[in-house]
């Protein structure tokens, strides 16, 4: 039965191809449009690590100075609490987050110096965040301590001065320091770079730059401190540092803390843990606001910042208004397609048609306007897809159409074209027989 | 016209109308609102400065910070930059205009004040007023000799030593205004966390933020005489120099000292550009979102035109036969659509308030202007009738002969 009304419908759609290119036109516009939308929201506001973000923890106590009422904490915390918290090691692994801009060559290259973002960070930071190495390994706790002149650098850098060699045991000169190339990462593009996002609540829905991607240099916390030492930025200061970049027993906000917590008695330990460190630290007139701890999952920390950039929310709403508009257009066309054949569907029915048939051949002549629609609308989502790609949006690497997307596409595409079906079926299934014979 | 023939026809085609006038409804007041939304990215993209644009060149170069003074050589640097030909101003700043990052701090108007007056950004550096081109309202702008190193105002920082902090600071008349609602701002004093009484001395029409969080606060500025080791330098040329200036600048540096990384070296416009792409390729992306439901829109009506005029082909026929001319015809099916048109817009202009609410609530937008209404409204009912023109025409065009033949 199935085929006999594809067969009917597709020669209906061709008998008018004027309605019909109308109809699929609106169709594929209207999923084009939702459907690339739909991708980047996809892509941006996805769980940047699946399976792992539920263990992961974002650790807050309050630097702020002044005993006001505010809310929430500081986004970052200075250099004390964050290594006092550090290396009290109450959680599975905790790593301490810094970025800063370093100067970079090689010893002994004429090439020009590199100006990139260098990530200092502690050893379970790679374990923590599931980083994948292409070559070597990352530096262990006794570099922590050591503060070992070694850095793990990124594939992309690789790529760029070594042409993607294993470049393990090469020399790196930072600023006027030289490091040894420890570790070479894979290609790792989390989305967004969610370790390194605060602030988003001062952002006003300004948030593309927390999917720039993960820094080139990466070198053990202490051993970025000193070798960029004076390069580092504040996320803010109650008083200005002596030394502007130097931020070590400064008055400043500017360290993330990540922990891990492998099950539920242990988060709730660490936040006890976390509430005692301020209440003792408040003792000791350093912390005045001790009720003001933290302890965001990782999920929730990027929903509290708000990552996904208001203008790509307004752009999905924006879409799926469109995608109303067209259905409604399709469903005009539809019935009027359908009124217009009353005849036809008259001599079904006084043939022995029941309304279920007439309804069933109706709806898959719209399923086969949906579909020709979804095609159209894929290519026009490649095509939008290829546009963001190029705009000038930190996340526009990122923007591609997976196969679960490409699957949406289609189903998105044929559920609209059924709905809109839907109406004009029920109307053309209610012909009466008699009637549309007699004006034959 | 009689319309009243007209609305009894529509009324046998209720829902292929009512699917009519809610297309047009949504199209008129998703393109209303994107409309609104448009002027607002374009009002923000042409947000004024109070600079002298095109006449600035920017050049930051990438700290060294081992050898020497710092201090002293961006005096050297700037001593060098003065001696271009053709530059008229050298400044050395803490950040630009539109340059993205900057340092905010709280205004107390009282010491002991618990929360902060308001929030403001802070041009450190020297000879910034002249450079950047203010326009000074009231009093004068900041002296080479008031202008200290930080690391001595930090030093007095952790000493309290007030005397060796600035005093003295040239804010923006927005500023002012917040400060001190209708009164005389010149000569009064206001505090930042931790330093000395810093009394105003000068007052500049207006000094747009690196970056602007709060939209009301876009241009509360103020100026303080710090020298910074880690700078912009900003020349000011006439326009046409600046390719010139920018190059011997660059030269000169290198001289100074061959191992720095130039950062930046651009003129100040591309600052603004950068700043406002976002804005600007969603405005590009809005306006296109726009032409395609219009055409989408006129599609659907195009369809059910023709669809409709096929089906009263020989309703046609009787009206010609019975002394109905072409015109008449094509009027009928020009003032049926103006009025569902008409009505998909009254639909359209409650929807349009609905979904600004939305983002009034979600996106902290401004209300919708009522203007945006009568404008919404004449696009549909132009799209509509243009839309509307080949299919009335095709039924002007049915021969009266047809109201004979059976169909």
């Amino acid at each position: 039965m199935f085929a006999y009304y594809l067969d009917l419908a597709i020669r209906s759609l061709r008998r008018n191809r004027m309605l019909t290119a109308l109809m699929v036109i609106a169709i594929a516009v209207g999923i084009g449009a939702s459907m690339t939308t739909l991708t980047v929201m996809h892509l941006l506001s996805g769980d940047p690590l699946p399976g792992r973000s539920d263990h992961l923890f974002y650790a807050q106590v309050d630097g702020n100075p002044e005993p006001g009422n505010y809310h929430e904490p500081l986004d970052k915390l200075d250099y004390r609490s964050a290594v006092d918290l550090w290396s009290a090691k109450r959680a599975d692994r905790q790593a301490i987050v810094a970025q800063s801009p370093v100067r970079l060559n090689q010893p002994d290259s004429t090439k020009p110096a590199l100006r990139l973002t260098m990530l200092s960070t502690t050893s379970d930071f790679f374990a923590m965040f599931a980083v994948p190495f292409r070559y070597g390994n990352p530096w262990t706790a006794q570099d922590d301590e050591r503060r070992s002149r070694v850095a793990v650098i990124s594939d992309d850098l690789n790529a760029k001065l070594f042409g993607g060699a294993n470049s393990v045991g090469k020399t790196l000169r930072l600023r006027n320091n030289d490091v040894r190339i420890i570790g070479v990462l894979a290609p790792w593009r989390p989305s967004p770079q969610f370790y390194q996002v605060a602030g988003g609540r001062f952002a006003q829905g300004d948030t593309a730059d927390y999917y720039t991607r993960p820094e080139d240099v990466m070198t053990p916390f202490e051993t970025g401190l000193e070798v960029n030492d004076g390069n580092f930025q504040q996320f803010t200061c109650w008083h200005l540092p002596s030394r502007p970049g130097h931020l070590q027993n400064s008055d400043c906000a500017w360290l993330g803390l990540w922990v891990e917590l492998g099950d539920a008695s242990k988060v709730t330990a660490y936040r006890r843990f976390l509430d005692d460190y301020a209440q003792q630290q408040k003792i000791l007139g350093r912390i005045v606001r001790p009720q003001n701890t933290r302890l965001r999952s990782l999920m929730q920390w990027l929903d509290y910042n708000g990552v996904v950039p208001s203008d790509v929310r307004l752009q999905t709403w924006l879409a799926f208004g469109f995608l109303s508009i067209c259905l409604f257009n399709t469903i005009g066309l539809l019935l009027a397609k359908f009124l217009r054949r009353s005849g036809e569907f008259g001599v079904r029915r006084a043939l022995g048609a029941s309304r279920h048939a007439v309804f069933a051949q109706c709806l898959v002549e719209a399923g086969v306007v949906g579909l020709l629609g979804g095609f159209g609308g894929w290519l026009l989502t490649l095509f939008g897809l290829w546009m963001i790609r190029h705009q000038p949006v930190p996340f526009a690497d990122l923007v591609h159409l997976d196969t679960s997307m490409f699957a949406v596409t289609f189903v998105l595409a044929i559920a609209t074209s059924l709905l809109a079906g839907l109406l004009p079926a029920v109307r053309a299934s209610r012909v009466a027989p008699g009637l549309q014979l007699k004006t034959l | 016209m009689n319309i009243m023939p007209i609305l009894s026809a529509l009324r046998r085609h209720k829902i292929t109308s009512m699917l009519l006038i809610m297309e047009i409804a949504l199209t008129c007041a998703i393109v209303c609102n994107a409309v609104f939304l448009i002027t607002l990215r374009i009002e923000r993209v042409h947000t004024p400065s109070g600079i002298a644009e095109k006449e600035l060149t920017v050049v930051r170069l990438a700290a060294v910070g081992e050898s020497g003074d710092e201090y002293a050589r961006v005096q050297a640097d700037m001593a060098a930059l003065r001696q271009i030909a053709g530059v008229e101003q050298v400044a050395s700043v803490g950040q630009v205009p539109f340059g993205g990052s900057s340092q905010n701090t709280g205004i107390k108007l009282d010491p002991d004040q618990k929360l902060p007056t308001a929030s403001t950004t802070v041009y450190y550096g020297e000879n910034i007023l002249n450079t950047l081109g203010l326009k000074l309202v009231e009093g004068r702008a900041l002296m080479p000799e008031e202008v200290v190193d930080l690391r001595s105002v930090s030093e007095a920082l952790k000493n309290n030593d007030l005397k060796a902090m600035p005093h003295v600071a040239v804010i923006t008349k927005a500023l002012a205004q917040r400060l001190w609602p209708g009164g005389h701002a010149l000569g009064k004093t206001f505090y930042l966390s931790g330093g000395a009484p810093l009394q105003v001395v000068g007052i500049v029409e207006d000094l747009v933020r690196p970056r602007i969080f709060e939209f009301s606060e876009g241009h509360f500025s103020i100026m303080l005489p710090i020298r910074l080791p880690q700078n912009y330098y900003v020349l000011r040329c006439a326009p046409g120099d600046r390719d010139r200036v920018l190059s011997q600048a660059l030269k000169r540096l290198k001289d100074l000292n061959p191992d720095r990384v130039v950062l930046i070296k651009q003129p100040w416009e591309t600052f603004r550009e950068h700043y406002f792409e976002d804005d600007r390729a969603m405005a590009g992306l809005l306006a296109g979102v726009c032409v395609a439901l219009l055409v989408v829109t006129s599609l659907g009506i195009v369809g059910l035109g023709s669809f409709w005029v096929a089906q009263r082909q020989r309703q046609i026929g009787v009206r010609r036969a019975l002394g109905a001319t072409r015109a008449q015809i094509l009027r009928y099916f020009q003032v049926e659509n103006f009025l569902l048109a008409t009505m998909g817009i009254a639909l359209g202009m409650v929807l349009a308030y609905a979904i600004n609410l939305f983002l009034m609530v979600r996106y902290e937008l401004p209300h919708l202007p009522g203007f945006y209404l009568p404008v919404g409204a004449l696009a549909l009912w132009l799209v509509g009738q243009l839309a509307v023109l080949g299919p009335a025409r095709r039924a002007a065009a049915v021969p009266p002969v047809v109201a004979t033949r059976a169909t």
